[in-house]
């Protein structure tokens, strides 16, 4: 018997029980929509996480300055200014950073026309949008001249523009940082959230001269408040990081005993373990959905042994008119798969939709991968053949005339 | 000795139900011959052995011991495989309650033993219509078994039975479903298709009148045959 005619004997048998037919699909409609969508919603969280981690800038180090105690009182870190524009160029010079820039932030007051915004202004090096990752979308970026000038030049986030100037470009006007007149040089590109969930856009930057001798004032002058490095290789991470304290606590001058008065904070670490656990809350919504998708699969086993019990007599007759126990057992096992694939297809569907509902209602980002929609497939189509072997084998080693006599 | 060639021999064949430690004989030792081209009606009372006879006839049991030649061949050590081929192409069964599938039309059953047969599906219905025309069912091709009479569905049960041109034809109480005219006409079928087409018959009958048709009568008792000749009820 060939098999196309014994798919055919299934998929009669199985349009001629519709209602039986369609909810034993629903369960594993529900089962493999329910793994499209968590592994979608699982994948949109980790690609939300790489995507902070990519525009924070890559192997990146900041390097804070130390702990005052005043008093007995000891405060917390970065509080003693002991680090200095010197030091960042002497980071920058040593052989497993690539690129350092002092930061010297604070919050300011923006006005512009009749619009106003404080937004946080960092005073940064030149090198600074190159270790962010974050280019200059229309005008320049500052040069050396600016930063030896102390100029009053600005380049501004997104969110900064778009509050001060709507739709107006902002690059050639003037604008007022705590009442001094700022030219705005350049416009940053948008970069959106950073992993904490702030927005990265909603600040803006100038050249680190400027903001400690003209805007911030600085009680010790030419210390900033951290240095930001990025190492050269990923590899190369734990070695620099070594250098650098070497080369700081050199330029500190501390004894063997001394404490370090700066700390430096390796970010690369920081992000590898907010991916790793937005991928492990990716795999637990994937393994949860498998649940759903396994109890799909033992309720099509179920519903396949009753059918094996309520057909016994057409089992029965169908060998007394020459079926072999072959075709018996190809007949449920290609039901049961039947029924997975479909199953299995329009839960894929309902999965993609979901994921678009989702990503349409809410915030949240959800990618939908090929690989997920495969995988999900091709595991139902294997729990059919699985939980429909095991009711079909009973079926096709019914004695044909013990088949035959059942009541 | 039969006149014929002969199809079927039984050689002291026994078939016993083991249930725990009990065991039941249901066939003591039978020896039987039947020719191509016979008509036979076997008959007894309840329990004495005969469906289990025809279900070992069928192919649908095995005996316990003992030997069963068709055509000559010794069918009793055949694989489940081979029994099957056996039942599609040289038996037709006829049962008592019909066994048509609820939810196919009087053709899908009637062409079900070619599927098995593999028969390309062109063909399968083109034999199926022919066979309905055969019965005199053609105009009801589309019907399902629950809208055709008891004697239309038996009807088509044999145009089913007849689907792979058997040589033998194994009836279990054909007529026990249905009403004294419905069964002469069923019965009519049946000496048409011996006497026309020389197919083989064998009949198990309570009745009579049934055994009748027949031209040779085995009677069971206690699963012995107890008589085995001419018609004499």
């Amino acid at each position: 018997m060939k098999l196309r005619d014994i798919t055919a004997e299934s998929w009669h048998a199985m349009t001629m029980n519709r209602l039986r037919t369609g909810l034993t699909m629903l369960g594993m409609i529900i089962g493999v929509g329910a793994v499209v969508l968590m592994l979608a919603i699982g994948q949109g969280a980790q690609t939300t996480v790489n995507d902070s981690i990519a525009s924070m800038g890559s192997n990146l180090f900041i390097v804070l300055s130390g702990a005052s105690t005043s008093g007995g009182l000891r405060f917390g870190a970065g509080s003693a200014p002991t680090l200095t524009v010197g030091d960042a160029s002497a980071i920058a010079s040593l052989a497993t950073i690539a690129q350092a820039t002092p930061v010297y932030p604070g919050n300011a007051q923006l006005a512009y026309a009749a619009n106003n915004w404080s937004t946080l202004v960092s005073g940064v090096g030149t090198s600074y949008t190159d270790i962010r990752n974050w280019r200059v979308e229309a005008g320049r970026d500052f040069d050396e001249s600016d930063l030896r000038s102390s100029a009053r030049v600005v380049l501004l986030g997104k969110t900064v523009a778009s509050k001060l100037f709507g739709n107006e470009n902002p690059v050639g006007k003037t604008l007022r940082i705590k009442n001094s007149p700022f030219l705005v040089i350049g416009l940053l590109e948008a970069k959106g959230q950073s992993l904490d969930g702030r927005d990265q856009d909603d600040s803006a930057l100038i050249p680190v001269t400027t903001a400690q001798t003209k805007l911030f004032g600085n009680p010790f002058p030419g210390t900033v408040r951290y240095i930001m490095a990025q190492g050269k290789t990923a590899e190369s991470m734990k070695d620099a990081q070594q250098e650098m304290t070497q080369l700081l606590r050199q330029r500190h001058r501390l004894g063997a005993n001394a404490e370090d008065d700066f700390s430096i904070r390796d970010l690369t670490a920081m992000a590898q373990a907010a991916a790793g656990s937005a991928k492990a809350m990716s795999l637990m919504l994937g393994a949860i959905a498998s649940i759903s998708l396994l109890v799909g699969g033992i309720g099509i086993m179920n519903i396949m042994l009753v059918s094996v019990t309520e057909r016994t007599r057409e089992i029965g007759l169908r060998m007394a008119i020459g079926a072999r126990r072959r075709d018996i057992l190809l007949q449920f096992l290609l039901e049961a798969m039947i029924l997975c694939i479909i199953g299995g297809l329009v839960g894929d569907m309902i999965g993609i939709g979901g994921a678009w509902l989702v990503s349409a209602m809410s915030e949240m980002q959800v990618v939908v991968t090929l690989w997920s929609i495969l995988l999900s497939f091709l595991f139902s189509a294997t729990i059919g053949i699985f939980f429909g072997y095991y009711p079909a084998r009973r079926a096709a080693t019914l004695k044909p005339v013990e088949a035959l006599r059942y009541e | 000795m039969p006149p014929n060639p002969e199809l079927i021999r039984i050689e002291n064949l026994s078939k016993e139900y083991r249930n725990g430690p009990q065991s039941v004989q249901v066939l003591h030792d039978i020896k039987l011959s039947i020719g191509a081209g016979e008509f036979v009606a076997i008959m007894g009372p309840s329990g004495s052995g005969k469906s289990t006879f025809m279900n070992i006839l069928g192919c649908l049991d095995t005996p316990s011991s003992g030997r069963y030649f068709l055509n000559g061949r010794d069918v009793s050590t055949l694989a489940s495989d081979e029994l099957a081929n056996l039942r599609n192409a040289t038996l037709g069964f006829v049962f008592q309650g019909f066994n048509l599938l609820k939810r196919a039309s009087a053709l899908e059953n009637v062409a079900l033993p070619l599927l098995y047969a593999d028969i390309g599906v062109a063909a399968r219905t083109q034999r199926a219509l022919a066979l309905l025309e055969q019965i005199g069912l053609e105009a009801r091709r589309d019907a399902r078994p629950n809208e055709l009479s008891g004697g239309q569905q038996q009807r088509v049960a044999i145009a089913r039975a007849l689907a792979n041109n058997p040589q033998i034809i194994l009836a279990d109480e054909p007529t026990g479903n249905l009403d004294s005219h419905t069964s002469q006409e069923i019965m009519a079928i049946f000496s048409r298709l011996n006497q026309e087409r020389g197919i083989t018959i064998v009949l198990v009958t309570h009745e009579a009148d049934i055994a009748r048709y027949a031209k040779r009568l085995v009677r069971f008792v206690d699963g012995k045959i107890v008589h085995d000749g001419a018609v004499d009820v």
